[in-house]
């Protein structure tokens, strides 16, 4: 069986260790996490986890078993139609040309967000695959360091 | 009521109708220990490790189908109570067991006899909780229990720091749980159901699998009464041992590794599983891609994430073992045609007549294939009976008659050896009405053997038959099979005198080498008040047979294999 990429929301009760029992659950059956990310939902007592991994149909489908299982899950989203973003910030030394890394960054629905005495500071947020391009191009302009902020989605 | 954290603990144990628990004080849970002194309602049982306190638990739980606890402190009270809980969690065994912690504000210091034993335990608990308020303790309580038994059951670690025990406030048992994230569902699906019942209607060799799930679902007699209507066949894994029961004419034997020639060929030949609450273990599928391979799956599990995580299934039903077999009989009941399966029941009686069952006796010394058949003619339906590890708890499978579910008491997916001996305690302590024998080897049985003082103290007198081959039988015989005999590691020609151990501690002790000291001992032992040890010196290199090699095929099986002198 063909290994797929997947996204998986999984809304949980927002307590303590719950998210030591969604990466332990990974980590103890062996599946694989490309990006997590975690954050309190507006108005409610739970967490709302975006989880991008990889797997055969029988590793997808224990995984979001698995993760129902959890006694703090509420509900788990296999996403299909869905809307997806990442951010991506980017520090570049200051030599670079400020008004290429602008065009660029803009390319990508993005911008400089902060400039300072030695560096620059792009932000973009777009499709995780749009971020990889955009972090390839960038590579021309000697950044310094790149933080990726993982994926986030929404069934349409 | 204003009472201690302590207190509540005590209540709620007490709330929970569980007349006997099992624990080792320490102190971070001294606290506990000061009101369970001070009451009444309930049994504390002081083992002599925290490994056998859990194991007593889930001997408990297995034999009365109730929650069992256990009690421990904190650090290495904890991580010794954690093969008990890893236990409990592979056999889906409800237990509450409750831990110390230090202090709230000590967590996280590293403070003496702290350990985080919310993270050691995740991975091998259905949940677990540190206490962080003495507001939360009596919510936290109840959930533990009601999440311990509900769905597919399973150990839940409570885990309290002490200052929390030591704190009064204002307790109200909850009557109910409120837990929206967490509803098993126990009906099964209608629609599945009926295209369930349509390819039983349809199907030519069909197959009853019995899983562990039937004896915790208490699904046994109406699982004997769907055999029984359709006259389908039946095979059970090493976990459900007595659903069946061991007269049943429908009922081939058990399946998988050291399942014997008729089960292995009905599940390679069946055209349809019908699998209620097993898991298609590797120790039972054998070579999976082989496994059941002509057949069509329904597989009935209360645990979704159980579906089709190994093999594919064509009708999954999530549900119930006893409420969804409840709606399949109606759906069945005058549709069906059991002559319809004359013919696949005639190949699996030929089977079964080629290759049954059997092992070579002897008159010169005792096999134990003889012993525990003996044992089963012995006392048969009145006892209880747990085993350890090896290929003593392989023959115990296979040639003692198990007549009812929860008859049978062993670590089957965790394989933990020292667990049959404290089971067998608890399992006494439940049902104290029954003979409670540990079927264990002279490996296993040293593993937890200072519960003779547990047993001698508490008058629990319970039987430990050891099976002694001066081996660790079952390692060796692997050594045997597939390392050219070096045997590595498994001679245990240096024994303790067995008979002076058990007396040293207050226990009975008989060294039997004949079949009538055999006899003499198993009579003797069983109206004694005392725990036994009853040391039967079994054929050394004797091997459990039918085999199939790990990984094989189920239909590969080794039958026999030249005995050695
Ligand atoms: C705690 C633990 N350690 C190691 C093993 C591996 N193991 C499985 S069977 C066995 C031998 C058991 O020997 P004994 O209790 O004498 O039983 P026999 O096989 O001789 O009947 C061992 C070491 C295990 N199952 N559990």
């Amino acid at each position: 069986m063909e290994a797929v990429r997947r996204v998986i929301s999984v809304v949980v009760l927002n307590e303590a260790q719950v998210l030591a029992r969604v990466s332990g659950l990974f980590a103890a059956r062996g599946y694989n996490i490309e990006s997590l990310t975690v954050a309190p939902m507006p108005d409610t007592d739970m967490s709302h986890i975006t989880i991008v991994t990889k797997g055969n149909k029988r590793v997808i489908e224990q995984i979001t078993k698995q993760l129902h299982k959890l006694i703090p899950t509420f509900k788990v989203i296999e996403h299909e139609e869905m809307v997806e973003k990442e951010m991506v910030l980017i520090k570049f030394p200051i030599e670079q040309s400020l008004s290429d890394i602008q065009v660029l960054c803009e390319a990508y629905n993005g911008g400089i967000v902060n400039v300072g005495e030695n560096m620059v500071i792009g932000m973009v947020t777009d499709e995780p695959v749009r971020v990889k391009h955009f972090i390839e191009a960038a590579k021309r302009y000697s950044p310094m360091e790149i933080v990726r902020g993982g994926v986030v989605a929404i069934e349409r | 009521m204003k009472m201690s954290g302590a207190q509540m603990i005590c209540e709620a144990i007490i709330a929970e109708d569980v007349k006997t628990i099992f624990g080792y004080p320490g102190g971070a849970i001294m606290n506990v220990y000061d009101e369970i002194y001070k009451q009444k309602k309930f049994e504390h049982i002081l083992t002599r490790h925290e490994q056998a306190a859990v194991h007593a638990a889930d001997g408990y739980a297995r034999a009365s189908g109730k929650v069992g606890v256990a009690m421990v402190t904190s650090g290495p009270g904890f991580t010794n109570a954690v093969t008990g809980i890893a236990t409990a969690y592979t056999d889906s065994i409800p237990l509450v067991v409750i831990s110390g912690q230090v202090p709230l504000s000590l967590i996280g210091t590293d403070g003496f006899q702290e350990i985080d034993a919310v993270g050691i335990s995740r991975s091998c608990t259905k949940h677990n909780y540190l206490v962080r308020s003495l507001e939360e303790l009596p919510r936290v309580l109840k959930e533990a229990f009601y999440i311990a038994r509900s769905g597919r059951p399973g150990p839940v670690l409570v885990d309290v720091p002490k200052d929390i025990t030591g704190e009064i406030g204002e307790f109200v048992y909850p009557s109910e749980v409120n837990l929206p994230s967490y509803k098993p569902n126990y009906k099964g699906n209608n629609r599945q159901i009926q295209k369930a019942a349509k390819a039983i209607l349809e199907a030519k060799k069909p197959l009853l699998y019995i899983g562990g799930g039937a004896v915790l679902s208490g699904a046994a007699q109406i699982v004997r009464e769907l055999a029984e209507m359709t006259q389908i066949p039946a095979v059970e894994t090493l976990m459900s041992r007595g659903v069946m029961g061991a007269k049943n004419p429908l009922l081939l034997g058990m399946l998988g590794m050291h399942g014997n020639y008729a089960s292995n060929m009905a599940m390679s030949e069946t055209d349809l599983v019908i699998s209620l609450g097993a898991r298609f273990d590797d120790r039972v599928t054998g070579k999976l891609s082989e496994f059941a391979k002509y057949a069509d799956v329904i597989h009935v599990d209360i645990d979704p994430a159980n579906i089709a995580k190994l093999v594919d299934v064509d009708y999954p039903i999530v549900g119930d073992i006893k409420t969804v077999i409840e709606k399949l009989i109606p759906l069945l009941k005058n549709e069906v045609k059991t002559e319809r399966y004359q013919v696949w029941r005639d190949i699996l009686n030929r089977y079964n007549e080629l290759h049954p069952l059997l092992y070579n006796d002897s008159d010169e010394v005792i096999k134990p294939q003889w012993a525990i058949e003996r044992l089963g003619e012995l006392v048969g339906e009145q006892a209880i009976i747990t085993s350890d590890v090896g290929q003593h708890q392989m023959w115990a499978a296979q040639f003692y008659p198990f007549d009812r579910p929860n008859q049978w008491i062993n670590s089957g997916g965790l394989g933990t050896m020292g667990f049959g001996f404290p089971a067998a305690l608890g399992a006494k302590k439940a049902v104290p009405e029954k003979t409670v024998i540990n079927i264990t080897g002279d490996g296993s049985i040293l593993m937890n053997v200072q519960e003779l003082v547990t047993a001698a103290e508490h008058k629990i007198p319970v039987i430990n038959v050891i099976l002694n081959n001066h081996f660790l039988g079952m390692v060796r015989q692997w050594q045997t099979f597939f390392y050219d005999k070096r045997y590595s590691e498994t001679d245990l020609s240096y024994q303790p005198n067995w008979k002076m151990l058990a007396e040293a501690c207050g226990g009975i002790g008989y060294d039997v080498t004949t079949k009538e000291e055999f006899d003499a001992a198993i009579k003797d032992a069983i109206v004694q008040d005392k725990v036994a040890f009853v040391n039967v010196a079994i054929a050394r290199l004797e091997n459990v047979l039918p085999m199939v090699p790990s990984g094989g095929a189920l239909y590969n099986m080794l039958l026999e294999h030249k005995e050695e002198k």
